[in-house]
């Protein structure tokens, strides 16, 4: 009974806070109705027995993914009420679209419940431990997926650092190899000084 | 009682809302990357809720896998978004029509 009442508030909450992403006038609004879908939809997950995933999502994408659209929210300054120009005239088309897209998945999944039975279930978790039980997984059957994930992570770094490095014209900064390679004649010269002589 | 069908028809729902963002905010890149993630999530549900309804744990390790490609393209997207705007002065998605032929 608690779980269904905490499922109706989490799925509720989760709607209008897809909804306030989508209708926020503000992107920075935008940006945090996406963290409250997130938190919700870590709770249902929870409800559904994903501890590690739940606590990954919260932890990826609220402290890393969403803080990274902050930032850029908050570095292009953009003119807000030039952005929602034309938003009434797209309105009806897309709320048509939204309709027509959630009827044809509510009769999919709703009137036409799936069988769990014809899908075969493969293997059945008994571990009381999400994490311990994913872990296992993880590393054993799913190994090289998981690798491949790695390096895509870090093709991501080395995309981003790439696209937004610039080259500033009139810049000063250290040339490492000049420094080195100076020898004691470009730097130092002696000159012989006449001493003066008594008055 | 919560079944499954009630996941996946929120997962709908929220999908559907985001798809309809998609048309909404043809102004603003950013909005449109913050409705593929909403797109992104609603499709994770499904896994997470198919896995527990059959008891199998590949659905989770494969939310595993879509988190990080999400977080790679967000990164991108971000990034191609800050190097349009240093460019542009602007982040409307009609302007962008260099391509055009």
């Amino acid at each position: 009974m608690l779980i269904n009442i905490l499922f109706y508030v989490y799925a509720a909450t989760l709607v209008g806070a897809a909804l306030g992403v989508v209708l926020a006038r503000n992107s920075v609004h935008s940006a945090m109705f996406l963290v409250l879908a997130f938190f919700t939809s870590s709770g249902l997950w929870l409800l559904l027995g994903a501890e590690f995933l739940a606590i990954v999502l919260v932890l990826v994408y609220v402290g890393a993914v969403m803080v990274l659209f902050l930032f850029v929210v908050m570095m292009l300054d953009i003119n807000i009420a030039q952005m929602k120009e034309g938003f009434t005239r797209y309105a009806p088309l897309g709320a048509l679209i939204a309709l027509v897209v959630i009827a044809e998945i509510a009769y999919a999944v709703w009137y036409r419940p799936v069988d769990l039975n014809l899908l075969g279930a493969a293997r059945v978790v008994e571990d009381p431990s999400n994490t311990h039980s994913l872990g296992t997984v993880l590393y054993t059957v799913y190994v090289y997926p998981f690798q491949l994930a790695a390096v895509l992570l870090l093709l991501a770094i080395v995309a981003a650092i790439t696209l937004t490095m610039r080259q500033r014209p009139n810049l000063k900064k250290q040339d490492i190899s000049a420094q080195v390679a100076v020898r004691k004649a470009d730097r130092l010269q002696i000159v012989q000084v006449a001493s003066e002589k008594r008055p | 009682m919560i079944g499954l069908p009630h996941y996946l028809l929120l997962a709908g729902i929220v999908f559907s809302i985001a798809v309809a963002g998609i048309f909404l905010n043809r102004k603003n890149v950013i909005v449109l990357l913050m409705c593929i993630e909403l797109m992104l999530l609603a499709v994770n549900f499904n896994f997470v809720a198919f896995s527990h309804f059959l008891g199998d744990l590949s659905g989770q390790v494969f939310v595993f896998f879509i988190l990080t490609v999400a977080a790679a393209e967000a990164a991108i997207g971000l990034a191609i978004l800050v190097v349009l705007f240093r460019e542009r002065r602007s982040i409307d998605v009609e302007e962008l029509d260099t391509m055009r032929g």
